[in-house]
């Protein structure tokens, strides 16, 4: 059983836990760091397996140089001891200690399992990132389709692709990461299709905002694409997935710029992958479970509400990275160092030996962080979710798949039995009641309901989808086991 | 939908005491208008069991409630049956020692003298009953009448089958006040706007006292807080309610401590519920870890198997009750035009059935199937002076 006391706890090692971990223990904090995977890296860095080295350990990867930068310090932190890195474990619970301070209850998320136990902090930094966002569409769950960030986990974390023709569809510049790193494994690219159309996104970012190493990234893109021939359709949308077993053949509609398919323009292409990118989800239980206040993001995902220090609603706990809304891995980086320092400070150990702690600093960081969020913000209005995707479902259309709850069962549920808001359709209906507990429906439940209504999704819809008192599953054993006396007073 | 400006009777609530309200009204021949201030089903009939108990209750008032709605969810109600999950499944209930075995075989035949079906079981037939059971229990008794139901479902569907009778259903309308005609009360002023009625029922739950307080007289409904926990989906392990025989001291009890005692139960989607805690402390929405950690060691207790099952998600809500413990059904003689039907407890769900017709027959100026005297709503007023 793990007891720890510590000044900061942190949960999540990607991007923005990694960077919070580092510049936390950098300025002198005793730091715990809580991570479900088994290396560093989260969704963004993920690696081959660290015990096996390979040469090319790094490729595919941008930033890669920053991350084992932010790894060997990490590890360097672990070594003297300043940190205590908490891989393959997961937090299941979030608690206020008396009388200040955070306890988080810890459960192994891996098998074999490391002991699970208690964390007390000080202080907690929340970065527990997002996931893919998805839509149902008929066909959705056939074999041989997957989310776009599940495409490339499989390509980064074991190199491998799931098939030989693959379409990639949804919306935003991720798609083509997804495509070009499909084409480098061999997988044929049939076609990329892009919901919206970029040039929106392009007179957006050339006006508004500046980033220069997203230029970058979208000029070897492009070069990727033209090397492999991969066909990029504009206000092209994947309506319908067919098969048997698996995956057959995708319907492409032409759109229009809500997403409403085109009479005539439909067309069949064979194919055994389907990778759908509709843009992230940010994993919110903690953030809720630690009775943080939380908004709708200009993406539609539900997120922490934070100030300008990342500080959030709830006492003791700051949040960093997707959770504050969805940015992309600089800014998750960013974001880490900025909580670590105004964490540090509000501690009051910003002087300690090796911190360069200093409102300077943190000035600048705030500084680069609105600006990163403007660009994340034009991304963001140029590839909107279209707002009728809901026309390209059947009744049949499976909207839950652990529960099997189809379309049609919920718009029974809204005409016979008058459920009007995400909570009551899950009363109801059953989505988002299974395995997942609405990690994959809920963003579509949301919207599904909201269109009943004929109103806006709002935070409530999300939020009844996104609640869930056990931020992960957690044995009855464990449960019974819990000792209430092994909780230091922060 | 915009509100009616009349109604024969004004229904506050839609949880599921108000839609069996409105519903056995409606088959009354009444205008019925339902105003809601949440979502339908909003309140604590979607943070329940949904399970309809003989087996929990002494012989006395409350027994005769649920045995007339035991008898209503049978016969008029059976044919809706399917569309709320209705499924007889039995109660078990299970002592570990031979002291609570000795009790609850007095408890079963003051039961059984009232009327309710019950057997005693020994400690090799409790295996065949349920064979993941702990095996060296002392005995327990099964209640083939014990039920359950899926509660949203049943308050969704009753507000169809009012509303299919002419009833009309109002959520995001909250009740603020009442129009009055000196001690009458004539009508509900809302969020939205008056509707007058000659008749108003206040079947808000929990929130009873509040709504009550709204016209004046106090009606003592007071919040106990309760948790449910659910497993993973598993292939069926446990087919009836099963609980230690310590429940039922624990749901007549008026200690204000924190009491659980293991209720376990496996549904149709195969998840397993796991109760159940009882604990006076307001409205606190506040996550208790200590609560579920007592809850899983004794649901282990029952069922060992249990250990290395994953608990998905847990919720609470908060049980309505009165010092006395019986729910509050009837007129209120202080405010004319004014009826309850709040305060059931940790029973609202099963009680529903037999407090709408109860409360139809009393708004109709029929005679009611059971005596009211027991619940009727001024029996706190302190006495006068002597
Ligand atoms: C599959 C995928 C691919 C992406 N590709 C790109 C890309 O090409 N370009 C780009 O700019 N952005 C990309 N993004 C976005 C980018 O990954 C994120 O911006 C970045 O990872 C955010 O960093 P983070 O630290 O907030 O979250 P993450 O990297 O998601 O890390 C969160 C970590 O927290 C852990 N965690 C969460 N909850 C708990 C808990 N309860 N207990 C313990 N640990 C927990 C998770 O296991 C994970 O390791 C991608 C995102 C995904 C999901
Ligand atoms: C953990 C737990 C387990 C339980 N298990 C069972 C069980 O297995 N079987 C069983 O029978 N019972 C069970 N119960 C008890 C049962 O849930 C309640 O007794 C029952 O739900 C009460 O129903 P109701 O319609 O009276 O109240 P509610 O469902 O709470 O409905 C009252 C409604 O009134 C509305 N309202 C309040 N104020 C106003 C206003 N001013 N204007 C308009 N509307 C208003 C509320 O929003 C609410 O929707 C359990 C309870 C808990 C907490």
């Amino acid at each position: 059983m793990t007891t720890l006391a510590c000044d900061v706890a942190i949960v999540g090692a990607g991007p923005a836990g990694l960077s919070a971990a580092v510049h936390a223990a950098d300025a002198g904090l005793n730091v715990a760091l809580v991570d479900a995977g088994t290396q560093p890296g989260g969704q963004y860095w993920r690696h081959p397996d660290e015990s096996h080295p390979v040469p090319d350990e790094g490729e595919g990867h941008h930033g890669w140089r920053e991350f084992t930068d932010l790894r060997s310090r990490l590890y360097a932190h672990e070594t003297t001891g300043t940190l205590t890195y908490l891989r393959g474990t997961q937090v299941w619970l979030i608690e206020p200690a008396r009388p200040a301070g955070v306890v988080l209850r810890l459960a192994p998320a891996t098998d074999p399992a490391p002991a699970a136990g208690t964390v007390t902090a000080r202080h907690v930094i929340l970065c527990p990132g997002g996931y893919d966002r998805q839509l149902p569409i008929p066909g959705w769950d056939l074999p041989g389709v997957m989310a776009a960030g599940g495409v490339q986990a499989l390509l980064k974390g074991n190199r491998t692709a799931a098939g030989r023709v693959a379409v990639v569809a949804g919306t935003g510049p991720f798609l083509l990461p997804v495509a070009t790193g499909l084409a480098h494994a061999g997988v044929k690219v049939a076609a990329i299709c892009e919901a919206n159309s970029p040039t929106g996104w392009l007179r957006n970012a050339g006006g508004a905002v500046r980033a220069p190493a997203k230029a970058l990234e979208g000029v070897e893109y492009a070069t990727a694409l033209a090397r492999h021939r991969i066909p990029y359709k504009i206000r092209t949308a994947v309506t319908a997935i067919h098969g048997t077993d698996r995956v057959e053949s995708v319907t492409l509609s032409r759109v229009d710029a809500h997403g409403t398919a085109i009479a005539g323009t439909q067309r069949t292409v064979a194919c055994d992958v389907v990778a759908l990118g509709w843009g992230f989800t940010p994993q919110l239980e903690l953030v809720l479970a630690a009775g943080a206040e939380t908004t709708v993001d200009v993406d539609g995902s539900l997120i922490a509400v934070v100030d300008d220090r990342l500080a959030s609603t709830a006492p003791g706990v700051t949040v960093a990275g997707e959770a504050t809304g969805v940015g992309g891995a600089p800014m998750a980086v960013l974001e880490g160092e900025l909580a670590a320092l105004c964490v540090s400070e509000a501690l009051g150990v910003a002087a300690a030996p090796g911190g360069p702690a200093s409102e300077g600093r943190i000035r600048a960081l705030q500084r680069d962080r609105a600006r990163l969020h403007r660009f994340a913000v034009a991304m963001h209005r140029a590839n909107p979710v279209p707002a009728n995707w809901q026309d390209w479902l059947t009744p049949e259309t499976l909207v839950c798949r652990c529960e099997e709850v189809t379309h049609g069962a919920l718009c029974d549920a809204h005409t016979e039995l008058g459920a009007a808001d995400a909570r009551t359709l899950k009363s109801f209906g059953r989505p988002g009641m299974g395995w997942c507990q609405g990690r994959v429906c809920g963003f579509a439940v949301s919207e599904i309901a909201a269109r009943f209504a004929n109103r806006p999704t709002s935070a409530d819809d999300l939020r009844s989808m996104a609640k869930r008192s056990l931020a992960a599953p957690v044995t009855l054993g464990q449960l019974a086991a819990l000792d209430f006396d092994d909780v230091h007073e922060g | 939908m915009s509100l009616p400006p009349t109604a024969d009777v004004v229904v506050i609530g839609a949880g599921a005491t108000g839609a069996a309200c409105a519903y056995f009204a409606a088959l009354a021949g009444l205008r019925v208008a339902v105003v809601e201030r949440g979502a339908i089903a909003g309140g604590t009939s979607s943070a329940c069991e949904g399970n309809i108990l003989v087996s929990d209750k002494e012989a006395g008032p409350e027994l005769a409630l649920a045995q007339y709605s035991q008898h209503l969810w049978r016969t008029d109600l059976a044919e809706f049956g399917p569309l709320w999950e209705f499924e007889s499944k039995g109660g078990l209930v299970v002592s570990a020692r031979p002291g609570t075995q000795e009790n609850l075989a007095a408890l079963a035949e003051r039961q059984r003298a009232a009327g309710i079906d019950v057997e005693l079981v020994d400690g090799p037939d409790l295996l065949r009953l349920e064979p993941l059971l702990f095996p060296a229990m002392a005995g327990g008794a099964f209640y083939p009448q014990d039920a359950q139901v899926q509660p949203m479902l049943v308050v969704a569907h009753l507000l169809r089958l009012a509303r299919g009778l002419g009833a009309t259903v109002h959520p995001d309308t909250q009740v603020t006040g009442f129009v009055r005609s000196g001690d009458a009360v004539t009508g509900v002023q809302t969020t939205r706007g008056i509707i007058a009625a000659p008749r108003v029922v206040n079947a808000a739950g929990t929130w009873g006292g509040a709504v009550a307080a709204l016209a004046r007289v106090t009606v003592p409904v007071l919040p106990r807080r309760g948790f449910v926990m659910v497993t993973e989906p598993l292939p069926v392990t446990v087919h009836h309610k099963v609980y230690a025989a310590e429940y039922v001291d624990n749901v007549a009890s008026s200690d204000a401590g924190l009491q659980t005692s293991p209720v376990v139960e496996g549904t149709d989607s195969g998840t397993i519920l796991i109760g159940s805690s009882r604990e006076r402390v307001g409205f606190d929405k506040t996550f208790s870890p200590r609560v579920l950690a007592e809850m899983a060691g004794k649901a282990i207790a029952l069922f060992p198997f249990l250990s290395d099952v994953l608990a998905l998600r847990s919720y609470f809500g908060f049980r309505p009750y009165c010092p006395d413990h019986l729910p509050v059904i009837g007129p209120d003689p202080r405010a004319p035009g004014l009826w309850h039907a709040c305060g059931h407890e940790g029973a609202g769900i099963g009680l529903a059935a037999g407090t709408g017709a109860l409360i139809a027959a009393s708004l109709t100026g029929a005679q009611p199937a059971l005596d009211l005297s027991p619940f009727v709503p001024e029996r706190f007023e302190e006495p006068l002076h002597a």
